[in-house]
């Protein structure tokens, strides 16, 4: 919007931008790319590693069935990076600055200023903090308070955020290289669920940073008020498994820190625009959990409401028609095809019995493995049938298997 | 119309500086500036003064070009405009060269928007710590100086005077004073406000004066800078934190540590000093037979 010429102001609540902000820590170039041309050539990008290695790991109490990838292609041109949002918002927020728009920072915006029907600006907890304009873009996250304002969304249910608790520890780069096998700034990333979750709906994240690792956990919040269990307690039980342990051990924490994601899915996003008024991000609850994707919903749906905005400008109206461009642009994107890709999953977790799918079948998984590759003079053919029987009976027999490979298909399809 | 003149300075915040454990000098890499928030008390008193009375506000400050994002701190206060100093020639400037410079700043300041009233400073800088730029200032300019001051009762302009409280060791002092005055001023002269919206706004959009030694044709180039600097800093040191010998007291149950703790509460002075120095032990002992204390009873143990 500053690019095409129009005044923007650009508010935020914390000291500077990334203050108040966190994520797992993945960036994605292309949405990036989209917004701000190969910014990776930039001298100042503020990039941890670039990804090459993913893994996903299913826990046993002292085992670990992996799966990943790892590709000499991610490199040209890179698929994604670590980062810190507490540098990456500063230099993302510095483009915007440096395109025009206004910085307000360490102010809050506490409501929507209204004509009849329409947003004509907000309000904000400073001292003669009324600020007009023609579009207000809702962007303050997942307890916004515009959105509230505007009654596009109550306060969350326990079962459609999650809590996520992170901690960035500090490593010597060359100990996280040989740790991770790796080469100059390429990282990985390890998604984890089983064990380290304590039977309940969520995963864990360990990223490599150039000199820290972000390691956190999610879960539902309706579970862990169900299991009262403390959010600390969840990220120490990631942290004594063994094979967290090995990879962190030596390690000094820097931050801990906790935040709610919205993860109510498809069925949650609220209406996306209306008379003066987009919402994006986290705020309309753009995340895509299955995918650990966040930002970059964030980021694309903010450069789809800008690009909205600025045909508004074009055509001078800037009613609910005229702005409903932009939910045609988030209809017609990957974001929309995606959410609802996965719009059965949130169903899905509210009616299985979360031991099951994150603490029953990641063990069994673990047995079976573990059977198949011991050599212990049984035949090939009784061990296969002993680790298939082990993930049926977790899953309480076939036909229950069968059903539940059945649920998770349809709900991964939509 | 009165004219304040407001002398800031970026300093690092002092609450995130740590020491170098090797060679005893500040780490300042990753600290964040701040204005020194004794220079903010005076903005504010120079804001109060503007509010009650109409004034123009211009703020000034030396220093490196990141300094410029104070001056727009304080334009988001209420100053009117804002002032930078800067040039590589004026580094390493001590007390002395610093208020030689500020000191012509505020010439060519009183140059463009005109005489000023009052000139304000902090008390000193939370990086310096000495105290001296203010007074300094005063005696170039030939101004009266009310250091230390920590309330500002009256400003009168007809009559051009000024009352004062100076918060001094030994009480209050009670000063009135003619124009033009420098006041130095103290946390407890005011409370700092938050900035309003337009200032904000007007602060971001906002570009300070920059001035160089270019434009400042008469300057004695020996007064500036390291040159115009005789401080020498012959040694710096990280004075050694006390040791206070702490006690655990222990237990089998929550009384029997509540126990123990108030046995300690009691008698701790005479049992320490019982070699210890003779008039400390005597006056310990008595401050104990004095307090004629009850005898304790059985304790009832409190959860908390």
């Amino acid at each position: 919007m500053a690019r095409a010429g129009l005044s923007v102001v650009l508010l935020e609540r914390g000291e500077f931008p990334g203050a108040k902000n966190i994520f797992g820590g993945v960036l994605y170039r292309k949405q990036l790319e989209d917004i701000v041309p190969e910014f990776w050539k930039e001298k100042g990008f503020p990039m941890e590693r670039h990804i090459v290695e993913q893994r996903i790991w299913m826990m046993g109490k002292e085992s670990v069935v992996t799966f990943g990838h790892r590709n000499e292609a991610y490199k040209q041109p890179y698929n994604c990076f670590t980062g810190l949002r507490v540098k990456f918002d500063q230099w993302f927020a510095d483009k915007a600055v440096q395109a025009g728009a206004i910085p307000v920072y360490q102010t809050v915006a506490t409501d929507v200023i209204r004509e009849g029907s329409r947003v004509v600006g907000v309000k904000t907890d400073r001292a003669d903090g009324d600020l007009y304009a023609n579009v207000v873009v809702i962007a303050d996250g997942v307890n916004s308070l515009l959105g509230k304002a505007l009654g596009i969304h109550k306060e969350w249910r326990p079962d459609e955020v999650s809590l996520a608790v992170k901690e960035v520890i500090a490593l010597p780069k060359e100990k996280i290289e040989d740790r991770f096998n790796l080469e100059g700034d390429e990282g990985v990333t390890i998604e984890f669920m089983g064990e380290t979750t304590l039977g309940m709906a969520g995963m864990g994240f360990l990223y490599t940073n150039k000199e820290t690792l972000s390691l956190g956990v999610g879960v539902m919040v309706d579970q862990l008020r169900e299991k009262k269990v403390k959010p600390y307690a969840l990220l120490e039980a990631a942290k004594q498994h063994p094979m967290i342990r090995k990879l962190i051990q030596g390690g000094e924490t820097l931050e801990y820190s906790g935040h709610l994601i919205p993860e109510g899915g498809y069925h949650s996003i609220p209406p996306l625009s209306g008379d003066g008024w987009c919402v994006v991000g986290d705020a309309a609850q753009l995340v895509n959990f299955v995918h650990r994707e966040g930002t970059n919903l964030a980021m694309t749906s903010g450069r789809f409401a800008g690009e909205a905005i600025v045909e508004a400008k074009g055509r001078g109206d800037y009613s609910r028609a005229s702005l409903q461009s932009y939910d045609r642009k988030i209809r017609s994107s990957f974001i929309e095809a995606d959410l609802k890709k996965y719009k059965g999953m949130h169903q899905l977790l509210k009616e299985q019995d979360p031991e099951l799918l994150f603490d029953k079948l990641p063990h069994a998984l673990n047995e079976a493995a573990y059977q198949l590759f011991l050599v212990d003079g049984l035949s090939k053919a009784q061990k296969q049938k002993t680790a298939i029987k082990l993930i049926k009976d977790a899953a309480g027999g076939t036909v229950n298997l069968l059903k539940l490979g059945y649920k998770g298909w349809r709900a991964m399809n939509g | 119309m009165l004219h304040l003149i407001v002398c800031i300075k970026q300093v690092p915040d002092s609450r995130e500086i740590r020491i170098d454990p090797v060679n005893n000098t500040l780490i300042r890499q990753g600290v964040p500036s701040i204005v020194n928030f004794y220079d903010l008390h005076g903005l504010e008193e120079a804001l109060r003064i503007k509010d009650e009375h109409g004034a123009r506000v211009t703020v000034v400050t030396m220093g490196p070009p990141p300094a410029e994002k104070a001056l727009k701190e304080c334009i988001s206060l209420g100053a009117d405009e804002a002032v930078l100093v800067t040039d590589r020639k004026f580094a390493g400037a001590d007390t002395l060269a610093t208020s030689y410079v500020i000191a012509k700043t505020i010439r060519k300041v009183e140059e463009v928007w005109g005489p000023a009233d009052i000139v304000f400073c902090g008390k000193q800088t939370l990086d310096g710590d000495t105290g001296q730029v203010g007074p300094g200032i005063a005696c170039r300019l030939d101004l009266e100086q009310l250091t230390y001051v920590g309330k500002v009762v009256r400003v009168d302009p007809s009559s051009r005077k000024v009352t004062v409280h100076r918060f001094l060791e030994d009480g209050i002092e009670v000063v009135e004073s003619s124009m033009p005055v420098l006041i130095t001023a103290l946390k407890e002269l005011n409370k700092v406000r938050r900035a309003p919206l337009p200032g904000m706004i007007r602060a971001a959009r906002y570009k300070p004066y920059i001035w160089t030694t270019e434009d400042f044709p008469d300057l004695d180039a020996s007064k500036i800078g390291l040159k115009g600097s005789p401080t020498i800093v012959s040694k710096t040191w990280v004075p050694e934190v006390r040791k206070i010998n702490g006690q655990a007291v222990g237990g089998e149950s929550e009384r029997e540590i509540a126990g123990a703790l108030v046995e300690q509460l009691w008698k701790p002075v005479c049992r320490k000093n019982s070699g210890g120095h003779r008039e400390g032990r005597e006056s310990a002992c008595l401050r104990e037979e004095k307090l004629n204390r009850p005898p304790i009873g059985p304790i009832t143990a409190a959860c908390w």
